[in-house]
């Protein structure tokens, strides 16, 4: 965690992955601990399928949104939009990056080839960086829903240490703000992302 | 009191509640949406609670509950007060019985919005006091400040926040009245720790005709009033109200005015003045900058605090103005140096240090006070902590790569990239124009449909068309409408056209909801925010009303829609075609996901040149289908030149 008192944290991907819930989460975990929290959301037009970023800070943050530099931890649902918001990471920080890409229908209009692999290879090449690659197609595959991708994302975080938030917690948040017919599926996904 | 982490509307929706309101009224937008569906979801059935036809249809409502006695609220986005400013600029001089709140939110950026305008201007030319929340928890109480504001002075009053602020979560202490950010008024109800709250008891409507009905004569009565009661207001927010305050690193108000007291002649080289989200990041840079400087805090706009912000006029020698949007509080600070005489020099946007469009951030804000801090000697200002040219971001060793651009796009399965594809098919190379709308629909205009030439405002689509349809005689118009646009602006100009005898086709895109703001329900859906099912209008119904030849198709049965704006073509005068197909978020897939047969497949890239959905893309240099996204629309289907892809369900 930087020298900042609170954890500060940013969540990018692509409208419609489940990036509102993934910081909400977090939030709560916070908020469970008594602490102050606020949280940022991209909620509008950008939902359909435009990128989008949450941010969440602990602490007694003043603003709702993690100045550039400042991010202990980035968490990505894909390779590219972790490379849009990498200002916001702290040097020494942590990247949580699902590998696999989510094209723009733009993309293959224009021709342009996007398969996040150059994206990937920027974030491996970061100095002093702690990155952690999440195979999201495979847990989803396996806790049996491409819903669980922020979950498992969530999880990748909390074992690397960055959140300074324990999967217990993590869990509780999960029982306490998801509906009770998701909570089997998404506690699979924090099993598998455990091992 | 409990502490909740709650976005800035619902602070707002709750606030109304512990306010006591008992009629709620409003018109979906992005920020706002959420005020009025927190209401809803908290109601126990004695708050009417209603989404309204369009903002002035919503504003008119809730000024006759506000007649009646009852504390009514209507919500809106800013565009929405355009709609809603004929009844808002008369009911400031009418007033109000009970207490009646204006929830507008701004969206600097624009994220979501088709302007930046900025309401806080809105207020000062309707004269009506305008709060404008920091926080989910100052919007908290302060909700609760307006209703009491508007009562006690007969006037109706703004609530203002801006997307940082309604789309924020926030940890605040609900109940009683006390968020844990700001003091209300010494009002012991609102200041109660126990927790209770009650419905505000509306007392009736009184006839009274000198009071109720506009007339040139009590208009001039009332401008006077008007402006009488905005200078009493002033006052009363100058001194002990406090969202508006003067603060300096950890002291409250008090302190520093004794502070500025002690320093007598010796003023501070260098204040801040801010309002809104922009306090926040004041704060923050502030502090990352290790600057102790003396901040003024304005938490309503309007009527602008003048003695308060004379009091740090006079202690501080310049002033840097820190605000989103429009210079507001700094041209009120220019206005107050020339009234005053005073000698401050006032920074901001009318000297080039801020830009006006877009949003703030802390970064930005710790730039200019570098720059600020640069001039000349200041003994006080020490840039320790910033460097504004070597922000800490971690250091590259390769190049950035570059990124595909990523705009919102119509979703996998949408009917109405449909319905745009039929038209488009049907008119060919045909000299046509595509009068677009606002709605999901708006996001028509992208490669590769390109089927929006213009977009203006609610409503607009239908009638833009009707103007150039006159003018470029030979041009075959389509006006573009959604069916929640339909019930809010579009009815008006359809009756326009028949009228005035112009000549073009309606494309109603009745997607059985108002999607692009969350999927609201509309007068043709039957459902209302009471939970009851009521007789949904029809909208063919409606068009036959107004003798308009109208259409229905499935925009997804795709030649059979192609063939309904061919017959429209033909056609002259005023025709419609309603292309009724629900939004995805309405219902689960109707189809599985399509299979593509990539021995079939010539890789032609027909379906993504033509459609553009995001479930049809590349992978390792091959059109393949992402199943995750396909919703079985199966539109691509009927393009496929060589039928490689085929419903999901067939061959397994
Ligand atoms: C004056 C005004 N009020 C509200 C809005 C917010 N708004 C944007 S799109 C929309 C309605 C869209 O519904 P519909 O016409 O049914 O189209 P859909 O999104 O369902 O395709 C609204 C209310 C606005 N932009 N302008
Ligand atoms: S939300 Fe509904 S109307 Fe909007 S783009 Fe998606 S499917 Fe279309
Ligand atoms: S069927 Fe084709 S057009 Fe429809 S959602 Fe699936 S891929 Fe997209």
């Amino acid at each position: 965690m930087s020298e900042r008192s609170g954890l500060n944290c940013v969540i990018c991907g692509v409208g419609g992955q489940g990036n509102v819930l993934a910081s909400r989460l977090i939030a709560q975990v916070l908020l469970a601990r008594d602490e102050h929290v606020k949280t940022a959301e991209t909620i509008g037009m950008a939902q359909r399928g435009g990128s989008v970023a949450s941010h969440v800070r602990g602490g007694h943050p003043q603003s709702p949104l993690v100045p550039k530099g400042c991010a202990d931890c980035l968490i990505a649902f894909e390779p590219g939009e972790a490379v849009r918001c990498i200002d916001y990471l702290a040097p020494g920080g942590t990247i949580v990056v699902n590998t696999q890409a989510a094209q723009p229908p733009v993309a293959a209009l224009q021709g342009i080839d996007y398969d996040g692999s150059e994206a990937l290879a920027y974030l491996r090449a970061l100095p002093g960086v702690q990155l952690v690659e999440v195979d999201g197609a495979s847990i989803c595959e396996q806790a049996g829903s491409s819903k669980v991708l922020n979950i498992a994302l969530l999880a990748a975080a909390v074992k690397s240490g960055a959140l300074g938030i324990t999967r217990e917690e993590l869990e509780d948040a999960i029982r306490e703000r998801v509906h009770p017919r998701f909570h089997e599926m998404n506690l699979r996904a924090i099993m598998l992302m455990s091992e | 009191m409990p502490v909740k982490l709650l976005m800035g509307n619902e602070a707002l929706g709750l606030g109304a509640i512990h306010a006591g309101v008992n009629f709620v009224s409003g018109y979906p937008g992005t920020p706002s949406t959420e005020v009025l569906e927190t209401v809803a979801k908290h109601n126990d059935g004695s708050i009417h609670v209603e989404w309204s036809t369009n903002e002035k249809a919503a504003l008119e409502a809730a000024a006759g509950a506000a007649y009646a006695g009852a504390r009514a609220l209507v919500t809106m986005k800013q565009v929405g007060l355009n709609v809603a400013s004929d009844p808002l600029m008369t009911l400031s001089y009418i007033g109000v019985e009970g207490g009646l709140v204006i929830v507008v939110a701004d969206d600097p950026g624009p994220i979501s919005s088709q302007t930046e305008q900025d309401t806080r201007n809105f207020a000062q030319f309707a004269k009506v006091p305008l709060f404008d929340p920091a926080s989910p928890g100052e919007a908290y109480a302060m909700i609760q400040d307006a209703f009491e504001l508007s009562e006690r002075h007969h006037t109706p009053v703004i609530v203002r926040p801006t997307t940082r602020v309604s789309h924020a979560c926030g940890t605040v202490k609900t109940r009683g009245g006390v968020a844990d950010c700001g003091a209300s008024f010494a009002n012991p109800t609102l200041d109660d720790d126990d927790a209770s709250w009650e419905r505000h008891v509306p007392s009736g409507f009184t006839k009274d005709t000198q009071r109720w009905v506009v007339f040139p004569r009590t208009s001039y009565l009332n401008h006077g009033k008007v402006e009488r009661r905005a200078a009493a207001i002033a006052d009363e927010l100058s001194f002990g109200y406090r969202p508006n305050r003067i603060e300096m690193s950890g002291m409250g108000h008090a302190e520093v005015t004794r502070a500025f007291e002690e320093r007598g002649d010796k003023r501070f080289e260098l204040g801040i003045a801010c309002g809104g989200i922009s306090y926040h990041y004041v704060m923050e840079a502030l502090e990352m900058c290790g600057l102790e400087l003396p901040v003024l805090k304005i938490g309503t706009p309007y009527p602008f605090p003048a003695k308060l912000a004379t009091e740090f006029l006079e202690a501080v020698d310049e002033v840097l103005c820190v605000e989103e949007l429009d210079p507001v509080i700094e041209r009120e600070l220019n206005f107050l140096c020339g009234f005053e005489f005073l000698a401050n020099t006032i920074h901001g946007k009318l000297d080039g240090y801020f830009g006006y469009a877009g949003e703030q951030n802390v970064e930005d804000i710790c730039d200019v006070l570098a720059d600020v801090a640069d001039l000349g000697d200041r003994g006080t200002v020490l840039m320790s902590h910033w460097d504004s040219r070597d922000i800490r971001t971690v250091p590259a060793v390769t190049p950035k790569p570059e990124l595909p651009p990523r705009p919102p796009v119509l979703c996998a399965g949408c009917p109405h990239r449909a319905s745009f594809y039929a038209v488009k098919r049907a008119v060919g190379k045909r000299k046509a124009v595509f009068c677009g709308d606002i709605g999901c629909y708006t996001l028509g205009n992208a490669a590769p449909l390109d089927m929006v030439d213009t977009c203006l405002c609610m409503g607009g689509g239908i009638t833009v068309a009707q103007g150039i349809e006159t003018v470029d005689p030979d041009t075959l118009a389509f006006g573009f409408v959604g069916d929640s646009t339909f019930f809010a602006s579009g009815i008006t100009g359809v009756v326009n056209a028949v009228y005035n005898q112009h000549d073009m086709i309606v494309c109603m895109l009745d997607n059985s909801t108002t999607a692009m703001t969350g999927q609201q329900p509309h007068p043709g859906t039957g459902r209302t925010m009471m939970g009851t099912e009521v007789e949904p209008l029809s909208i063919p119904r409606i068009l036959e009303a107004l003798d308009v030849d109208c259409q229905i198709v499935d925009p997804l049965d795709f030649e059979r829609a192609v063939q309904a704006v061919r017959d429209a073509m033909d056609k002259t005068g005023v025709r419609a075609i309603i292309f009724k197909s629900p939004c995805i978020y309405l219902e689960p897939p109707a189809h599985p996901a399509v299979k593509l047969d990539l021995d079939a497949c010539i890789d032609c890239r027909a379906c993504i040149k033509q459609l553009g959905c995001p479930a049809l893309v590349v992978e390792d240099g091959h059109v393949a289908v992402d199943e995750s996204l396909c919703y079985g629309c199966e539109l691509c289907c009927k393009i496929c030149p060589t039928d490689a892809l085929r419903e999901g369900g067939s061959d397994e």
